[in-house]
């Protein structure tokens, strides 16, 4: 990446027998938000609290700009970090709290005022500023974590989950407002949560960790369009897999049979006649229809109703279940359990997994 | 309220009814007996209070009584300080033996602990042989027997009860404050005296208090690394009644340093949460 502020470059960091980051690479670029996405011990605050400099690693290097960071104490690195807990300073108030990372670095009293003021208004706590951590809300604490975290302005903001404590409602809100302020401000977020929704609808790009090594950078749509990996295919929203064997065809129509039926695959690169590949589909690409208005026939086996959408699971005797995401304003036919459909999909819903 | 509640509360009471006994009778009413003689022997009235403000040597008592539980509180602070912030920064499998070690000297009576610095801090105890035998001094150094000795060995058997506070305190701190005052930019002494420190007080107040006042009334070790020549107010009274047999100025004594405690810990009650000190022992 050109403009690329900080580069981690082989990162290697163990506990005991347990690869917390497993030869981990990565470039960020400027202004950019990126989110480190992972289940839950994939050792996304691990490679956090190494770029913030908590962690020590046992191999690799970090530079920032092109300066070799690696060794450098996390005072030294001038980046904005948001705890998950927040880690707000319960000895001083709203306000001190925010003047705290310009007091070590030595501000005079009136630009700190001044800055203290502006970053409150940021993130509308300006009549909290008297009021000590342990009297606010989460989502107020969230703010004022934030708001500390900016005030210095630096050029990187890390964010640990800092979303996870807060009721569904509320986390919405601030996605938005997290969103806006790194739009306003041009910082480099670098995000982590395990929640895939979260990840999908503020990153520029997504980095998905599992077991301490990255599978899969991209953006959101890259990465839900295109999943490398089963895992992939299976983190970010929901998937259907079919283990297809190829029988021919040429690059962008990939002919493959599995569970007794053939069908097209647009695929860019053609896998060798012959070979057993895993696909991935998504189950709002696959359409229901009566009987005979689609390719397969198949048979409900369950429906479950979720407002806006429906889920079907239709079962094929040869492709087992297929998930099936329809709009239930479209979906014309009430599936009852039990009755026969047809269903298919576009030669473009498919997408070939690598094995992993 | 329900009948049922009642007998349940009524219930509770004949619960600790044995021991508000015990209380009462071998503690209140002793006490409510001092406090009798204090004002009838030798003769009725408060002449035995008067000496409080005629008497030098009682005069001499309260202040070497409060000034050897000032210094002993204050070293106990500093090294139970030390030992709580080794003990929370330590690897985790230290922590298990490290405060095993804390509570140790609580299974040794005082008196063995007391005696056992006699041992090394006389004439020709262990350390002035060592001193001597290195050939660093050549006459024993004075080391027990003056306010020095009291308090070393005053210091050694206080300590946990400085410790406890302070760690039970520190427990409960996360380490993600420090984390965040560094990564914000602070250095490594600001972040533990501006972020850290703060948060340990309640702690360091408890400990002061507890150390303190059970300073004040100390008898033993004081008795035995004093011998003789560091009247603490508690050996005073001893003297006073077994030797003397003044009974008047004993229960005197005994009254006034009571409430001069009773003083103390009302005034830190403002500073401390007297609650959360004595008995939410973490
Ligand atoms: N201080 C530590 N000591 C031992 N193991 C740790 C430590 N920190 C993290 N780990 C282990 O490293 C792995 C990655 O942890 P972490 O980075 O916290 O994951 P995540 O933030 O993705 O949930 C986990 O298996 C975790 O148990
Ligand atoms: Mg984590």
């Amino acid at each position: 990446m050109s403009n690329s502020v900080l580069s981690v470059r082989n990162a290697v960091k163990r506990y005991g027998p347990v690869r917390a980051l497993d030869d981990v690479s990565l470039e960020i670029g400027d202004g950019e938000f990126l989110t480190l996405l992972g289940p839950s011990g994939s050792g996304k605050t691990t490679l956090l609290t190494a770029i913030a400099g908590f962690t020590e690693l046992d191999s690799g290097s970090l530079s920032l700009r092109g300066t070799d960071i690696t060794g450098q104490t996390p005072d030294k690195r001038n980046f904005g970090m948001v705890f998950q807990g927040y880690a707000l300073f319960p000895n001083m108030t709203v306000a001190g709290n925010i003047a705290f990372p310009l007091k070590v670095r030595k501000w005079n009293s009136s630009d700190i005022n001044t800055r203290v003021a502006e970053c409150l208004a940021l993130v509308q706590m300006e009549k909290y500023a008297d009021r000590l951590p342990s009297q606010l809300s989460g989502g107020q604490q969230q703010r004022v974590a934030l708001a500390r975290a900016l005030s210095f302005r630096p050029s990187v903001l890390l964010l640990d989950e800092p979303l996870s404590a807060l009721d569904k409602k509320l986390r919405a809100d601030l996605q938005w407002e997290l969103k806006d302020l790194h739009r306003q401000l041009g910082v480099t977020f670098i995000y982590v949560t395990h929640d895939q929704d979260e990840a999908l609808s503020m990153s520029d790009r997504i980095v998905i960790l599992k077991d301490g090594s990255i599978q899969q950078i991209g953006g959101p749509g890259e990465l839900y369009n295109a999943p490398r990996t089963p895992f992939v295919a299976d983190f970010l929203g929901k998937s259907n897999f079919i283990e297809a064997e190829v029988t021919g065809g040429a690059p962008g129509a990939v002919q493959c049979a599995a569970g007794g039926e053939s069908f097209t695959v647009a695929s860019a690169a053609a896998p060798a006649t012959g070979s057993r590949r895993k696909l991935a589909l998504r189950p709002e690409r696959v359409r229901i229809g009566a009987p005979g208005a689609e390719a397969f026939t198949g048979q409900v086996r369950q429906l479950s109703y979720l407002g806006e959408r429906a889920h079907v699971i239709v079962t094929h005797p040869g492709l087992g279940e297929i998930l099936v995401s329809c709009p239930t304003w479209k979906a014309g036919i009430t599936p009852e359990p039990g009755l026969g459909v047809s269903f298919g999909w576009d030669s473009d819903a498919c997408v070939f997994l690598e094995d992993a | 309220m329900t009948p049922g509640l009642l007998t349940d509360r009524h219930r509770y009471w004949l619960l600790i009814l044995p021991a508000l006994a015990v209380m009462i009778i071998f503690y209140i009413w002793p006490l409510v007996n001092i406090l009798g003689i204090s004002v009838t022997e030798p003769e009725p009235g408060l002449g035995n209070y008067a000496l409080l403000a005629e008497s030098r040597p009682i005069q001499t008592s309260f202040i070497i009584t409060f000034r050897v539980a000032a210094i002993t509180t204050v070293f106990c602070l500093v090294l139970g300080y030390i030992v709580s912030y080794a003990i929370y920064n330590a690897s985790k499998r230290g922590v298990g033996l490290m405060v095993a070690l804390v509570l140790l000297p609580f299974w040794i009576s005082v008196l063995i602990r007391s005696f056992s610095w006699i041992v090394l801090l006389g004439r020709s105890g262990l350390v002035n042989d060592a001193l001597m035998g290195m050939g660093l001094i050549d006459r024993p150094l004075r080391l027990m027997h003056n306010e020095f000795g009291v308090l070393i060995a005053m210091v050694h058997v206080m300590l946990p009860f400085a410790v406890l506070p302070i760690m039970a305190n520190m427990k409960g701190i996360d380490r993600s404050f420090v984390n965040a005052a560094r990564g914000l930019g602070a250095s490594e002494w600001t972040a533990f005296w501006q972020v850290y420190f703060p948060q340990t007080k309640p702690g360091v107040l408890s400990a002061a208090l507890l150390v303190f006042v059970l300073s004040l009334g100390f008898y033993i070790t004081p008795a035995l690394l004093g011998g003789g020549r560091v009247l603490m107010i508690s050996e005073y009274i001893t003297y006073q009644i077994q030797e003397f047999l003044k009974w008047g100025t004993g229960t005197m004594l005994s009254v006034t340093l009571l409430v001069a405690t009773g003083v103390v810990i009302l005034a830190a009650a403002r500073f401390v949460n007297l609650r959360r000190a004595f008995l939410e022992r973490g």
